[in-house]
């Protein structure tokens, strides 16, 4: 039952748990994914508890959680539901090939057809996925739909129709004043997200969750970018013993380089 | 004293310098003849190659070492016993290796200690007798299953408590043992551990449903199945719940998880005295209000956490509560206990509802050993950390009795307690190059321990046995008592390989 008021659409991408060891495919393409542990991206969690928190200070409406994928992300969305979201979309992307060299560029075009659609007051993103790192989709969105942006946030507070943030900047914190509707993407000190509790895992299952085929929305996501190689960081070496300082020289000389 | 000098005498041949170095001991003195011969059959001189090799077959080369640094990081746990080398440590990566390594131990007589992650306080995973460390965590690291309808999940030893329950964030589930370290959930099993959230969820062994335990001939048990109730013949499960590695080494554990509470809501408030504190806390337990976690901290403790969590709380006994329930049950609990602490003097009632505060609290009591540290500082200060456990009616007495003792022996000696359970620990810090404020300490602690027994609690609350507190176990229960443990060791054990050393001796 949502209140009137600000909608809320937050992104959650399903990504390799953070506590995983990932492992470089045998065919240097990627890394392993099957069998292996995945959940919601940290960043994203923090970005559905700040939503959920304002809609509990009677600040915003209806929450939407989306993600782009395949069916497991169906899994990702409903830990959001779980945490207090009242409805999903599902992206749809079934094709492997696709899938793996979906960028930040295709689905901030996603998000922007479904923003023009759904028509929410607030978009919040984590502010990078943890397998990619790429910290784009978020800015990139705000370009796309010429909205302000609000990156790095680690305080928020709506007032009306505009919402002071604190964001951390290499020097230290800035705050900035942004109109809505805006692009905010959350950073780590923002909040500590909520456990999702047993009662809530079971609502969660009936709330409703739709599928979108991106076709539909109208956007190519062919890919932009070719994967090469994947490659594992070299292994570590055993140490070396110097039998004297002239050796020891030499090897810095000659073999470290580094006088 | 014949095992001794036989040992000495043997080391010496071997020009073996550590043990040298161990001081503390079984008492061997008055053993019977018919143990006495058993235990004579035992090589504690060291692993030959040709056990070496076979160990080695068993695990892999890569998997069996005796350099220096792996033994010394086998030698001790966080307690204040001295250190003691192994002669070799094992790494087996499952359950049919530590099969295979504990029969050839038994054939050779090799004492053997199972090791999780070495983060007990009473000397249980120290090698006394040199040996064999089985370090069961590194390498057996499964969470083999987790079982989200019937609420209960199986672990390796390698798995941590703090693990598991990141495994678990988004399942609605939790597993609220919380000891001060991050412990190994199978070693928590072997020590019978508790920690802040007993008072509601309650200890280990009330927790694990099952565990999977390899003997010292190399037989594998499983001691139950996931069923929440049974009545299929003895409870071993609960016979090696607290064993401390001393009946066989476990391999996996069957534990209950519970659901996340829906709601958390954290209190504190300072008491004008220790007595008023513990007093409130006995009412709160009495009136049956479902306390989560129910804290006591003295004067010291808090003025220590204030300095090392950058805190302002006042510098007097304190409370720390927490509620889990509903929004409604919660807010009742809150009140009424609000209502039973004012009538015991308690000021500064504050509580926290949300979880940044929540977590910056708690934290702040989870640190207390590693902030007590602030009390005193200086190169050889170490602290010596002891528990016990008395009927909640008595622990107001007992807990100002022994406040006065350590500030009469003029150690700094700051009291944690989770005084729900009507338990609570001492922590000293002793400069350990000094004998004198050794041999104080143990007086306080033994004076502690005697004291409790007399008011029919334990010497040990969940700490365990191990090394030091084994004086007290005959006093504690009795000597028939205590012969039934050594008969059951014995029927587990024959050659006593298992952690000789702990929990009793063969007196």
């Amino acid at each position: 039952m949502a209140a009137a008021g600000m909608k809320i659409m937050v992104g959650c991408k399903r990504v390799i748990d953070y506590a995983v060891k990932v492992r470089v495919r045998p065919d240097k393409t990627g890394v392993v994914t099957e069998g292996v542990k995945h959940s919601m991206n940290p960043f994203d969690e923090i970005a559905v508890e700040e939503a959920v928190r304002l809609r509990e200070k009677k600040l915003a409406g209806e929450l939407i959680a989306v993600s782009c994928g395949p069916k497991e992300c169906g899994e990702t969305l409903r830990t959001a539901l779980a945490m207090g979201f009242d409805r999903a979309i599902h992206v749809e992307i079934n094709d492997p090939k696709v899938y793996e060299t979906l960028s930040p560029l295709h689905v901030s075009k996603i998000f922007a057809k479904l923003v023009e659609k759904e028509k929410p007051g607030l978009v919040i993103l984590g502010k990078q996925a943890i397998d990619d790192d790429c910290n784009q989709t978020g800015q990139m969105l705000a370009g796309l739909l010429r909205w302000p942006q609000a990156t790095f946030t680690s305080k928020l507070s709506v007032n009306g129709d505009s919402a002071d943030i604190t964001r951390e900047v290499d020097g230290g914190l800035e705050t900035i004043k942004v109109s809505l509707p805006a692009v905010v993407t959350a950073d780590l000190r923002l909040n500590e997200p909520r456990y999702a509790t047993l009662p809530n895992i079971m609502k969660a299952k009936k709330k409703p969750m739709d599928k979108v085929n991106p076709t539909e929305l109208g956007v190519d996501l062919s890919p932009r970018v070719e994967i090469l190689k994947v490659e594992e960081p070299p292994v570590r070496e055993a140490g070396v013993k110097v039998d004297n300082v002239d050796e020891l020289i030499n090897r810095l000389k000659n073999e470290a380089c580094v006088i | 004293m014949i095992l001794k000098n036989l040992i000495t005498v043997r080391a010496a041949l071997n020009g073996r310098k550590h043990f040298a170095n161990v001081i503390q001991r079984t008492s061997l003195s008055t053993i019977s003849n018919r143990q006495q011969l058993d235990l004579l059959k035992l090589d504690y001189n060291g692993i030959t190659d040709s056990v070496h090799d076979q160990l080695a077959s068993i695990v892999g080369s890569e998997n069996v070492s005796s350099s220096t640094a792996i033994l010394e990081q086998h030698s001790h746990d966080e307690s204040y016993h001295s250190p003691v080398l192994p002669d070799t440590v094992v790494f087996p990566g499952s359950t049919d290796e530590v099969s295979a390594v504990l029969r050839i131990c038994n054939e050779q007589r090799l004492p053997v200690v199972p090791w999780g992650t070495g983060t007990g306080l009473e000397g249980g995973a120290i090698p006394s007798l040199g040996g064999v460390v089985m370090d069961l965590g590194k390498r057996m690291t499964t969470i083999r299953s987790i079982n989200e309808s019937d609420f209960d999940a199986t672990v390796e030893p390698g798995v941590s408590r703090m693990r598991l329950n990141d495994e678990l964030r988004a399942t609605g589930l939790w597993f609220p043992m919380d000891p001060g370290a991050d412990a190994s959930v199978c070693g928590m099993a072997a020590t019978s551990a508790s920690g802040t959230n007993a008072v509601r969820y309650q200890t280990m062994k009330h927790n694990v449903l099952s565990l999977e335990v390899v003997l010292a001939n190399g037989s594998i048990l499983r001691t139950g199945g996931r069923s929440r109730k049974t009545s299929a013949g003895f409870d071993l499960t609960g016979l090696f719940v607290g064993s401390e590695g001393c009946l066989g080494a476990i391999t996996a554990a069957t534990i209950r998880l519970h659901p996340q509470p829906e709601r958390a809501v954290a209190a504190f408030s300072a008491f004008p005295s220790i007595r008023n504190a513990v007093d409130a806390a006995t009412a709160i337990m009495q009136c049956a209000i479902p306390v989560a976690k129910i804290e006591f901290m003295d004067e010291d403790m808090v003025d220590a956490v204030n300095r090392f969590s950058d805190l302002e709380n006042s510098i007097k006994p304190t409370l720390f509560i927490e509620f889990h329930g509903s929004e409604v049950s919660t807010d009742d609990d809150l009140s009424r206990t609000a209502d039973i602490v004012s009538e015991f003097g308690g000021a500064d009632f504050t509580f926290a509802k949300d979880v940044e505060e929540r977590s910056r609290l708690w934290k702040a009591r989870h640190s207390a050993l590693y902030a007590c540290k602030t009390l005193r500082s200086g190169p050889n200060i170490r602290y010596i950390m002891t528990d016990v456990c008395v009927p909640i009616s008595r622990l107001s007495e007992c807990l100002t009795r022994t406040k006065e003792d350590i500030l009469e022996c003029g150690l700094p000696g700051p009291i944690v307690g989770h005084v729900g359970d009507g338990n609570f620990h001492v922590i000293l810090l002793v400069d350990r190059s000094n004998s004198d404020e050794m041999d104080i300490a143990t007086g306080v602690i033994d004076r502690m321990c005697h004291l409790a027994i007399s008011m029919e609690g334990t010497c040990t609350g969940e700490h365990g046995i191990g090394i030091g507190k084994q004086k007290f176990l005959v006093h504690q229960l009795g000597a028939s008592t205590v012969d039934a443990m050594r008969n059951l060791k014995s029927t587990f054990d024959p050659n006593h390989i298992m952690n000789p050393g702990k929990i009793f001796s063969f007196t």
